[in-house]
C-alpha cells in the first residue's frame, strides 16, 4: 500500500439510513470471487441498480454532482453485519477514502483501516449536520486526525495512533508482525500443548 | 490479585506483547478457522509475499458458504450455483493442500459450516482464542474461548504468524436470571437481548452471558446464544465453562482423551470470571419476560414478540424497514402469511434445532403455500437426524431435506428466496436482500419456523407444544 497524502478534500456523498450493512455495501452473492480486485461496480448493487439493472439516477453514488467525491458520510452504526472485506475493497475501489459516520462496527472499521480507508466517527450532532447538506467540503487531515468545515470550524476524531502511523507512513500490519518473530516464538515455547497432542493427532 | 473477569483471563493468557499508546496488543490465536469465501485474497497475500503458513496444524478449513445442498447428480457433478463458486472451493482445495492445512471435504463425511465442525470435532476448547473469516466465529464462545470475526487481511496475518494485532476491548455481562418459560427457546432469549440493547448495543464490547437461565442451557442453546453476539454489535460472546461443557467435549472426537482430559479440565475449570470482577457495563434480564420472538425489521434489533403488534414510530429507519417489510404500524406480527420457511445456519442447524422442528412436522403437513427448506449444519448432523428418522419426517411434510452447509442463511449458493416473498428463517440476519434480492426474512427459533409452516403463517409455536401436551 502506498502512503497517502495526509490531508485531502472532497465534497461529500451522504447515505442518511442508520445500520447500513455490509450486506447493502456489497451482496453476498458477489462473493463467490477469489479477487480483491474490481468490487467497486458491485458496491450498494441493490440500492444503485433498478430493477431493470439500469442505474438508479436518484441513487447518490449516481449522480453526477456527487463524481469524483471520496468522503462518504452515514447514519449511524455503518458497516454492521458480516466480517467480509469485500466491503471497504467494493469502497476504495469506488473512489472512497473516509466514511464518517456516529459509530462504525468493529470489524468494518478494522478492514477500512487495513485498505486506506479512514473511519472517522464524529457527534451525532455534527454527524447530523453533515447529513443535512450533501455535497458539502470537507478537509480531512490524518496526521492531525480532524475534519475541517468550509466555515472553518474544526473538529478531531478519534484515530489509533497504530493505525495512523499505518496510514501516514505506509506501514505494513504483517511486516510490523513478522518482526515480532523472537517474540511470537517465545510465547509458543511456553504456551500450553494440549491443544497440539490432541486436535493436531489426526 | 484483583479478581479478573473470564475475558481478562483468555485476553491475559494470549498476549504476546501487551499493548501501548502507540502499538495494539499481539495476540496469540490458538486455533484459525477456514472457509472458502474469505480466505483466498489471504493465502495470494502469502503467495505475494512469499511466505509460509506458520503453524499448519492450528488452521482448520472446510467448504459450506458456496456449496450446493442438493446431492450430485448421476454423472457424480455436484449442481453449482456458478463456475465461479466451484472454481472458489477448489482453491481452498490447493491452497489447504499446497500449505498442509487439514481440510473438512465433501469425501470427509465431516464437512459442513465452520461454526458446527469446530465444536462437534472437538477443535473448540475453553481457554482458547479461535478466529475465522466469519462474523459469526463468536458462536465458539460458549466454550469459554475468546472467538470473534476478522477480515481477509488479518486472515493473512493469521496464517503468517499466527497472531493478531488487537485493541483491548470493553466487556459488558449480560445476566438473565430465573427461568426461560416453557416453550421459550435460546434463539427467542438472544433475539429478546438484541431487541434490549440494540443491534449496535454490544459495539467495542466482549459480552459474558450469565446468571441460572443461561447456565441452564445446553451446549447447542449456548452456541445459538454466543452466535448472535455479533448482530447487537459486540466483539465476541462468552459463556463459563462448565459440566454441560465438559460432558460436550469428552465426546467429542478431537479433544483431549483419557488422562490428558481430566488434566485438561482442571486447566478448563479456571476459564471463568471471579467473584466479584468488574465489566465495564452490565446488563439485568428477567428469563422469565422473554416469550418467544422474532424480528420484524430489516436488522436484528428490531424485535417483537410473536404475540405483539408492529411498533409504531421509531423514525425513518423503522418506517423504511415497514416499508421493505410490508407491515404497518400497529398490525398483529402473528398471521402474516409466510411464502419460505428456512431452517439450518449456525445459529440453529444443530441436532437439537433439527429435533425440534421434527416434534412440530411429526403427522403433520407444510401448508401448500410454503416452500421449506431443512439444512443440517453438519454431514454429522445430518447422519445423527437420519438415524432418528428426522429426515423421513421433514419429507412426508413436504419440506426440502438437503445437503450440509450456509444455504439460504447468506443465499450465495443459489439457495434463494425471490424477490417480495417473506421468508421465516432459523439463521441470524434480516437485512434487506440477505437471502435474495427484495427477500424479506423474519428470524425466529425453529419451532417458531417449524409452526409458521404448518400454518402457512407467522404462528405461536406455543399452541402446537400445547397441542401436544394434551
Amino acid at each position: 500500500m502506498n502512503a497517502p497524502a495526509t490531508r485531502f478534500v472532497s465534497r461529500t456523498v451522504v447515505l442518511p439510513q442508520r445500520n447500513i450493512d455490509t450486506d447493502q455495501i456489497i451482496p453476498a452473492r458477489f462473493l463467490t470471487t477469489t479477487e480483491r480486485a474490481g468490487l467497486g461496480r458491485h458496491a450498494f448493487a441493490d440500492w444503485r441498480l433498478r430493477e431493470d439493472g439500469s442505474p438508479d439516477p436518484q441513487f447518490p453514488f449516481n449522480r453526477p454532482e456527487n463524481a469524483g467525491a471520496s468522503i462518504l458520510v452515514a447514519g449511524r452504526n455503518f458497516g454492521c453485519g458480516s466480517s467480509r472485506e469485500h466491503a471497504p475493497w467494493a469502497l476504495v475501489d469506488l473512489g472512497l477514502r473516509a466514511v464518517i459516520s456516529a459509530e462504525i462496527a468493529d470489524i468494518f472499521r478494522s478492514n477500512a483501516q487495513k485498505n486506506g480507508l479512514l473511519p472517522i466517527v464524529l457527534d451525532e450532532a455534527i454527524v447530523d449536520e453533515l447529513i443535512a447538506r450533501p455535497g458539502i467540503e470537507l478537509a480531512i487531515d490524518i496526521a492531525a486526525a480532524t475534519v475541517s468545515m468550509p466555515d472553518g470550524r474544526c473538529f478531531a476524531f478519534p484515530l489509533d495512533a497504530f493505525a495512523r502511523t499505518c496510514l501516514i507512513e505506509g506501514v505494513d500490519a504483517l511486516g510490523y508482525l513478522l518482526r515480532q518473530e523472537a517474540a511470537i516464538t517465545a510465547f509458543e515455547s511456553s504456551h500450553p500443548r494440549h491443544f497440539e497432542e490432541s486436535v493436531h493427532a489426526s | 490479585m484483583s479478581p479478573k473477569t473470564l475475558f481478562e483471563k483468555l485476553w491475559d493468557a494470549h498476549q504476546v506483547v501487551a499493548e501501548t499508546e502507540a502499538t495494539p496488543a499481539i495476540l496469540y490465536i490458538d486455533l484459525h478457522l477456514v472457509h472458502e469465501v474469505t480466505s483466498p485474497q489471504a493465502f495470494a497475500e502469502l503467495d505475494a509475499r512469499g511466505l509460509a503458513v506458520r503453524q499448519p496444524g492450528r488452521t482448520k478449513a472446510t467448504l459450506d458458504h458456496s456449496t450446493p445442498t442438493l446431492a450430485a447428480g448421476a454423472d457424480g457433478r455436484l449442481p453449482w450455483s456458478s463456475g465461479e463458486a466451484e472454481h472458489q472451493v477448489a482453491t481452498l482445495r490447493r491452497n489447504t493442500r499446497r500449505h498442509g492445512i487439514e481440510l473438512f471435504d465433501f469425501d470427509s463425511g465431516r464437512r459442513g459450516i465452520v461454526h458446527v465442525v469446530g465444536p462437534e470435532l472437538g477443535f473448540t476448547q475453553p481457554g482458547m482464542t479461535i478466529v475465522c473469516g466469519d462474523s459469526h466465529t463468536a458462536t465458539h464462545g460458549a466454550f469459554g474461548a475468546l472467538a470473534f470475526g476478522i477480515g481477509s487481511s488479518e486472515v493473512a496475518h493469521v496464517l503468517a504468524t499466527q497472531c493478531l494485532l488487537q485493541r483491548k476491548p470493553k466487556s459488558l455481562a449480560i445476566t438473565v436470571s430465573g427461568q426461560l418459560a416453557p416453550g421459550v427457546s435460546a434463539k427467542d432469549l438472544i433475539l429478546h437481548v438484541i431487541g434490549t440493547i440494540g443491534v449496535n448495543g454490544g459495539t467495542g464490547h466482549v459480552i459474558e452471558y450469565r446468571g441460572s437461565a443461561i447456565e441452564a442451557l445446553s451446549m447447542e442453546e449456548r452456541m445459538t446464544v454466543c452466535n448472535m453476539s455479533i448482530e447487537a454489535g459486540a466483539r465476541a460472546g462468552l459463556i463459563a465453562p462448565d459440566e454441560t461443557t465438559f460432558a460436550w467435549l469428552a465426546a467429542a472426537p478431537r479433544a483431549p482423551k483419557g488422562a490428558a482430559f481430566d488434566a485438561t479440565v482442571a486447566r478448563w475449570q479456571a476459564f471463568r470470571s471471579d467473584e466479584g470482577a468488574r465489566f465495564d457495563r452490565e446488563v439485568h434480564i428477567d428469563a422469565a419476560q422473554i416469550r418467544p420472538s422474532v424480528t420484524w425489521g430489516t436488522h436484528p434489533g428490531q424485535v417483537a414478540p410473536i404475540d405483539a403488534r408492529i411498533p409504531s414510530g421509531g423514525g425513518a429507519d423503522a418506517d423504511k424497514a415497514r416499508a421493505y417489510m410490508g407491515w404497518h404500524e400497529g398490525e398483529p406480527v402473528a398471521g402474516r402469511p409466510v411464502d419460505v420457511v428456512f431452517v439450518g445456519s449456525c445459529t440453529n442447524g444443530r441436532l437439537s434445532d433439527l429435533r425440534e422442528v421434527a416434534r412440530i412436522l411429526a403427522g403433520r403437513r407444510v401448508h401448500p403455500r410454503v416452500r421449506m427448506l431443512v439444512v443440517p449444519g453438519s454431514d454429522p448432523v445430518k447422519r445423527d437426524a437420519e438415524a432418528e428418522g428426522i429426515d423421513r419426517i421433514v419429507r412426508e411434510a413436504g419440506a426440502e431435506w438437503r445437503e450440509a452447509g450456509c444455504s439460504m442463511c447468506i443465499a450465495m449458493n443459489g439457495d434463494m428466496v425471490a424477490p417480495g416473498q417473506l421468508a421465516v428463517s432459523t439463521s441470524n440476519r434480516n437485512f434487506e436482500g440477505r437471502q435474495g434480492k427484495g427477500a424479506r426474512t423474519v428470524l425466529a427459533s425453529p419451532a417458531t419456523a417449524a409452526a409458521c409452516a404448518v400454518a402457512g403463517m407467522i404462528t405461536d409455536p406455543r399452541a402446537f407444544l400445547s397441542t401436544e401436551a394434551a
